[in-house]
């Protein structure tokens, strides 16, 4: 317990008062408070961590951790941290992106940054529901789950975050839940370590917003729904479609190398400083340039 | 301070508007370029694209779209890195949510629209100057904005230079607002050597890292500025916010802050505006242009002056803030103000505000696509003079 108060005074932000904007019974707490166990376990300065959140509920995220913490507009983080990451490689980058954030306004931000392959962590706090304008609907919304906006059930389906993540490219894709916290900040210490990108889905509960429209009796109920209805991806390979109905799977789902961005770009451009063929190419672009330049205009001179 | 020799291509070249402006950013210290391909602007890209593996300590990515580009040169600057986008007239559009966050959280940075012909996909290879307005009040909420318009590619390699010394200066993203005339127009451009390039820094926050308030302005109400991982851990958000950069929601706040964000530039205005004036004194009509329009008035003034006319030239290279203290002081002594431009009135409403009755104006429009006939631009002198 002490260790977790002394994590605590590490990383929270001392002149940002509590208590957090959060609802009682919100797991953001739980996935922060994980992120920060993450953090520390993977022992990177806090200085050198940067953590980019986008609008909503977990937008607010980063205003309460003591890092380089940018609150930027709705689904925009992940291309903003793409723009950190790429001035400073030597920064941590998380981006923690709620699921309208990442996958309905940010969605297409979201599939580049995994296909792209830059070495930074997105964490995706998924509550299934637009939390903070009150309940609407979201992109993981389950199908006839009931929103604000969709008050007779959605009619809509829901996107598998972790699937979307893989099939998009991302080296490193892994799924847990607020319930299983312990879990989650160990997947959220891997994908830090993860050279390339990396994704984590924590599964949350909103219990004000989407919890009351849905018949939950409670947010200890919520959580419990998670431990019931949840099972470990190794666990999940053996058992039938049937079985694993409503069920979401837990753990590492992908974990593989692929060259990074920036170590990729930063070797092509050594090359070009130092190699006299690849020197010779950049003069052929410029001349290249040059010469439609000329062909305007033959008057040149 | 001095440019980084390293951006720097000094001597004659023979480029058009797009490439001087990727040569201008780089000899201005500009290390980061996101950006989306759009006629008229893509060759600004393609050429820093080119270039910047040569120049070292930079790079270019060209992201899912200008929503993202703009955004990512906003991380880019928070970062550290001289940081900029291109674009034209659909992607100015796209780009006005972040740039309206890189207003609020005060980022230095760089945006060039080469103007096209619009609304919406409208002429993507030809001329525009009706972006302007967009410019000045793109994005939702109030604010200030700093907007230059250079004329040619040598002024598009100058102003680069100068685009971003302001916004370094005044913690301000500032727009080059070229055209597509300008963009693919080839000229000689001389590149001076780096030790006469003058660079404004970024205003970097020196004090000990505890202390530091990302937004407690100085004296010229702009605050200090820090990169992270230099230790000054922050907060910054598109929220109205306090010093610290904490959200606070509430009149006075909101107050406080969207007042000096207007003040910051708007007192410092006539700093700001880059005028060319030419036989002003006694005039009768005075030609108020911006951008290749500029040089398409001239052989109006010319044959204007010709027949005897007293006609002067206000060139704007600086459009917003608006150079309102000259307008105003013009419309007293002249009995009109000309202005063509290649849209239906945008900063020709703000020359008539500013004329308040003094002097007649007249408006010369075009819808773009071309530039103005030269005999139109002439019909408006004497239009003036009547």
């Amino acid at each position: 317990m002490s260790e977790a108060i002394e994590t605590a005074r590490t990383y929270l932000r001392p002149s940002k008062k509590l208590p957090t904007v959060w609802c009682g019974g919100c797991g953001l707490g739980i996935i922060l408070s994980a992120m920060i166990r993450a953090i520390a376990r993977v022992g990177v300065e806090k200085n050198d961590v940067a953590v980019v959140s986008g609008i909503g509920c977990t937008g607010r995220m980063p205003t309460y951790v003591d890092f380089n913490t940018l609150h930027t507009t709705h689904g925009r983080a992940l291309a903003f941290a793409t723009g950190i990451k790429l001035a400073r490689p030597s920064l941590t980058v998380i981006a923690a992106m709620g699921d309208g954030d990442a996958l309905a306004i940010g969605g297409n931000h979201f599939i580049h940054a995994c296909r792209r392959n830059i070495d930074m962590t997105a964490i995706v706090a998924n509550n299934s529901i637009y939390g903070m304008t009150g309940g609407q609907y979201s992109p993981t919304t389950p199908h006839g789950k009931r929103g604000t906006t969709a008050p007779y059930g959605n009619v809509e389906h829901a996107f598998d975050v972790a699937s979307l993540a893989a099939g998009a490219g991302a080296t490193f894709v892994a799924r847990s839940s607020v319930y299983h916290a312990r879990e989650l900040d160990r997947l959220f210490e891997k994908a830090i370590r993860h050279k390339g990108f990396s994704v984590v889905e924590a599964v949350t509960n909103c219990y004000t917003s989407y919890g009351r429209l849905n018949n939950h009796a409670s947010p200890v109920e919520m959580l419990r729904w998670m431990k019931e209805n949840s099972v470990p991806f190794a666990a999940a390979a053996k058992m039938d479609p049937e079985e694993l109905e409503g069920k979401f799977t837990r753990g590492v789902i992908v974990d593989r190398e692929l060259p990074e961005f920036i170590e990729s770009y930063d070797e092509q451009a050594s090359a070009l400083a130092e190699n006299p063929v690849a020197v010779e190419q950049v003069g052929n672009i410029l001349r290249r340039f040059d010469a439609a330049a000329e062909r305007l205009n033959p008057k040149s001179g | 301070m001095k440019a980084d020799p390293k951006g720097v291509l000094t001597g004659a070249h023979y480029l058009d508007g797009d490439h001087a402006a990727a040569e201008g950013a780089l000899a201005a210290g500009c290390r980061f370029l996101a950006g989306y391909p759009i006629t008229p602007s893509t060759e600004v890209a393609e050429r820093f694209a080119a270039r910047i593996p040569k120049v070292g300590g930079g790079v270019f990515i060209q992201m899912e779209d200008e929503l993202a580009s703009m955004a990512a040169i906003l991380g880019g600057a928070w970062a550290g890195k001289k940081s900029m986008t291109v674009t034209s007239g659909p992607g100015f559009s796209l780009m006005m949510e972040n740039l309206g966050l890189g207003i609020m959280m005060e980022v230095p940075l760089v945006l060039i629209n080469v103007q096209r012909g619009g609304p919406s996909t409208g002429l993507p290879t030809l001329p525009g100057q009706a972006d302007m307005m967009q410019a000045r009040w793109g994005s939702h909420g109030d604010y200030e904005i700093i907007a230059i318009c250079p004329s040619s590619p040598q002024e598009a390699f100058d102003y680069m230079i100068t685009a971003f010394n302001f916004s370094e200066k005044y913690r301000v993203p500032t727009l080059v607002m070229m055209d597509e005339c300008v963009g693919h127009m080839t000229e000689k451009v001389v590149i001076p050597p780096a030790d006469e390039i003058e660079i404004t820094p970024r205003k970097e926050y020196t004090g000990p890292p505890e202390e530091y308030l990302p937004y407690l302005p100085d004296k010229d109400m702009i605050p200090w500025m820090t990169k992270a991982g230099d230790g000054t851990r922050f907060h910054t958000t598109g929220l109205t916010h306090d010093e610290k950069g904490y959200p606070v929601m509430n009149a006075d706040c909101q107050e406080t802050l969207v007042r000096r964000l207007v003040d910051k530039i708007r007192t410092n205005a006539d700093e700001i505006a880059i005028l060319e004036e030419e036989e002003i004194d006694g005039a009768d009509v005075v030609l108020i242009s911006y951008g290749i329009s500029s040089r398409v008035a001239i052989p109006a003034i010319e044959r204007a002056r010709r027949e005897g006319l007293k006609v002067g030239s206000l060139r704007l290279v600086t459009v917003w803030p608006f150079p309102e203290t000259r307008v105003r002081e013009l419309a007293k002594n002249v009995k009109a103000l000309v202005i063509p431009e290649m849209n239906y009135g945008q900063v020709y409403y703000e020359i008539e505000r500013c004329a308040a009755g003094n002097a007649r104006t007249v408006l010369v429009p075009h819808a773009g696509g071309w530039v103005h006939d030269v005999d139109d631009i002439y019909a408006g002198i004497k239009e003036g003079l009547k």
